[in-house]
């Protein structure tokens, strides 16, 4: 796999940390991570440059993360990014609504690094 | 039983999520600090506990969840969570505490039949500082457990507003 460039949007910068180091762990060769504190920050990063996978949160402040996923088609560099959710809203109307919205896989806080792992590499891999 | 029920008796409540809430919890430490919550002695140390962490719960149950603990456990928390030594996890540890509070709110609730859906959580806030009162409504039912993190303890209370 190439190296990729990485956007995490989560309000806590400990999670935006412990989510490059669990993407790291799972063999992912990262070249650059953007972070960002909410959804309307995570918009912004995009204009610095591509990403090619976004992991986003749902509770943020400003703008939440079913907003920032549903607002990406209209940003520059966000059109058919791939984005995996990891959050504390773990249930199955939170899990319809942000693929819904576009997100391409849904990891629940707690979580280990295989299942970050579990779940990050197929997407990266283009599989539904 | 559907635990999210409001007409649910306070005494049947906590009887049923206070299982729910430890397990919670521990799952949170082990998943992500990879540490284990102990059981608290009968009679625990005096520690001051000067970090209070709170999430609120708004929906078909509202309410509030705290997690308190001593300023030495929320470094350490952080010192756990990001791999680094306590001395370098200071600065991050407000932010790890209510990432910590916030991850067991949101795991308990996604354990409680029917309470996943139907209640949102805010962003967690954290108080530095033991000298204050939370003044909760009068009809508020509380739950409340202490577990011992590396000997130093934790309270982590759920008070719901009927």
């Amino acid at each position: 796999m190439d190296k990729i460039s990485v956007l995490i949007v989560d309000d806590s910068s400990v999670m935006r940390k412990i989510v490059e180091r669990s993407l790291r762990q799972a063999g992912i060769d990262i070249e650059q991570v953007f972070e960002a504190g909410n959804g309307a920050e995570g918009l912004a990063a995009l204009s610095q440059g591509k990403v090619d996978l976004i992991l986003c949160d749902i509770n943020m402040p400003v703008m939440d993360g079913l907003e920032f996923v549903k607002s990406l088609s209209g940003v520059e560099n966000g059109k058919g990014v791939p984005v995996v959710m990891i959050t504390t809203e773990g249930s199955e109307g939170h899990v319809v609504q942000a693929l819904s919205a576009g997100a391409r896989g849904y990891i629940r806080k707690p979580f280990t690094p295989q299942q970050v792992k579990e779940h990050v590499l197929p997407v990266l891999a283009g599989k539904p | 039983m559907n635990a999210s029920d409001p007409n649910l008796a306070e005494s049947e409540r906590n009887e049923s999520w206070t299982p729910l809430l430890k397990l919670a919890s521990r799952e949170v430490f082990e998943l992500m600090l990879s540490s284990s919550l102990g059981v608290p002695p009968e009679v625990l140390t005096d520690q001051v506990l000067d970090i209070t962490a709170m999430v609120g719960l708004a929906g078909h149950v509202c309410g509030i969840m705290t997690l308190r603990c001593t300023s030495q456990s929320a470094a350490l928390m952080a010192s756990k969570m990001l791999g680094v030594d306590v001395a370098d996890a200071g600065p991050e540890m407000w932010d790890a505490v209510g990432e910590v509070c916030n991850m067991i709110a949101g795991n308990f609730k996604n354990k409680v039949t029917g309470m996943g859906d139907t209640c949102m959580l805010s962003v967690p806030t954290v108080i530095t500082g033991a000298d204050y009162s939370l003044h909760a409504p009068a009809d508020s039912g509380k739950i409340q457990i202490t577990l011992l993190f590396e000997e130093s303890p934790l309270i982590i209370s759920l008070e719901v507003n009927d």
